[in-house]
């Protein structure tokens, strides 16, 4: 395969970029939806979604 | 937006009412959960079989050779960066027209995403450069004006954190997104307005593809995957928007309580 070396770093930097956006997503997302269950339920509301 | 708001009023016009349905956070949270995993899990299939039938089935170009598998990176990240961009700018509408809360985050949350695709496809638009006109960068039409992109996305990211009363940010970078707006035709029409070293385009909706079917298949499948994995991306940052949101407000609304028992 000729110039393999951009090509890999082409596909690097996207996987870079989505894993990047979606871990740091993912982390976010975990830790208010946790922050939340708990808030609602000393609260003593009905949790929603 | 805020879960202990009041109803919303009854004399929105029909399509803000519609639209208002979703300023629910409760019910916002339910619809997206439903949707999230298929969203993530569609992309995720649909990116990587794209990617992996255009690395190791596609044929190569018969000028460029092998350097043309960037292409199946770098054309979804740079329909992205200007579909993203279009989706702040119909945020920023339905912002200033029908104030609709989710439409805020909604730019709040997409601005990162679309820089980060932007950015990838500027760079992977270099790496595909070097080899093919032997250089990592050239003042052209078109990459002079996803670089202009790239710069209108930063600042819209900065201008929508830089007020201490989020509404003025709010306001401010819908402003910002609908002036930007302008460059999208820009982007798009370049390499036919300008004399560019850029490629003029090889797909359109309504004319004749002046591409391969064996590249073209992979290049579709890569997009749509890409589509859904930026859908994916936006609608997970949103939903952690919504529950932050709905935090301070439930943390607030103690401190009041203190205040009030104390």
């Amino acid at each position: 395969m000729t110039n393999l070396a951009y090509i890999a770093a082409s596909y690097g930097l996207a996987a870079i970029a989505v894993l990047g956006l979606a871990g740091d997503a993912w982390r976010r997302h975990r830790l208010a939806r946790r922050r939340l269950a708990v808030l609602e339920a000393t609260s003593g509301r009905r949790r929603r979604g | 937006m805020d879960a202990t708001s009041p109803a919303l009023p009854s004399v929105a016009p029909k399509r803000g009412r519609n639209l208002h349905r979703f300023a629910n956070p409760g019910r916002f949270l339910r619809l997206s959960g439903r949707v999230l995993p298929w969203l993530a899990i569609c992309g995720a299939v649909f990116t990587l079989a794209g990617l992996a039938w255009g690395l190791f089935v596609a044929p190569p170009d018969w000028q460029q050779g092998d350097a043309v598998r960037i292409m199946y990176v770098h054309v979804p990240a740079a329909w992205l960066a200007s579909m993203g961009y279009a989706a702040l700018a119909v945020c920023a509408v339905i912002s200033i027209v029908w104030r609709h809360p989710l439409a805020d985050l909604a730019a709040l949350e997409i601005g990162p995403v679309g820089a980060a695709f932007t950015a990838l496809c500027l760079a992977t638009g270099s790496l595909w450069g070097k080899p093919m006109w032997g250089a990592w960068w050239v003042w052209d039409a078109r990459l002079t004006s996803v670089l202009v992109l790239f710069f209108l996305y930063l600042g819209q990211i900065a201008l929508i954190r830089a007020f201490d009363n989020p509404e003025r940010g709010y306001r401010a970078a819908a402003i910002l997104a609908l002036v930007g707006a302008v460059n999208l035709p820009i982007i798009k029409f370049s390499v036919d307005w300008w004399n560019t070293l850029h490629q003029p385009d090889t797909i359109h909706l309504f004319g004749r593809t002046t591409m391969s079917a064996s590249m073209l298949d992979p290049l579709l499948v890569s997009a749509l995957g890409f589509t859904l994995v930026f859908a994916a991306l936006v609608l997970a940052r949103l939903r952690s928007a919504v529950m932050e949101r709905r935090i301070r407000s439930l943390l607030s609304a103690r401190a009041r309580q203190a205040e009030v028992s104390a």
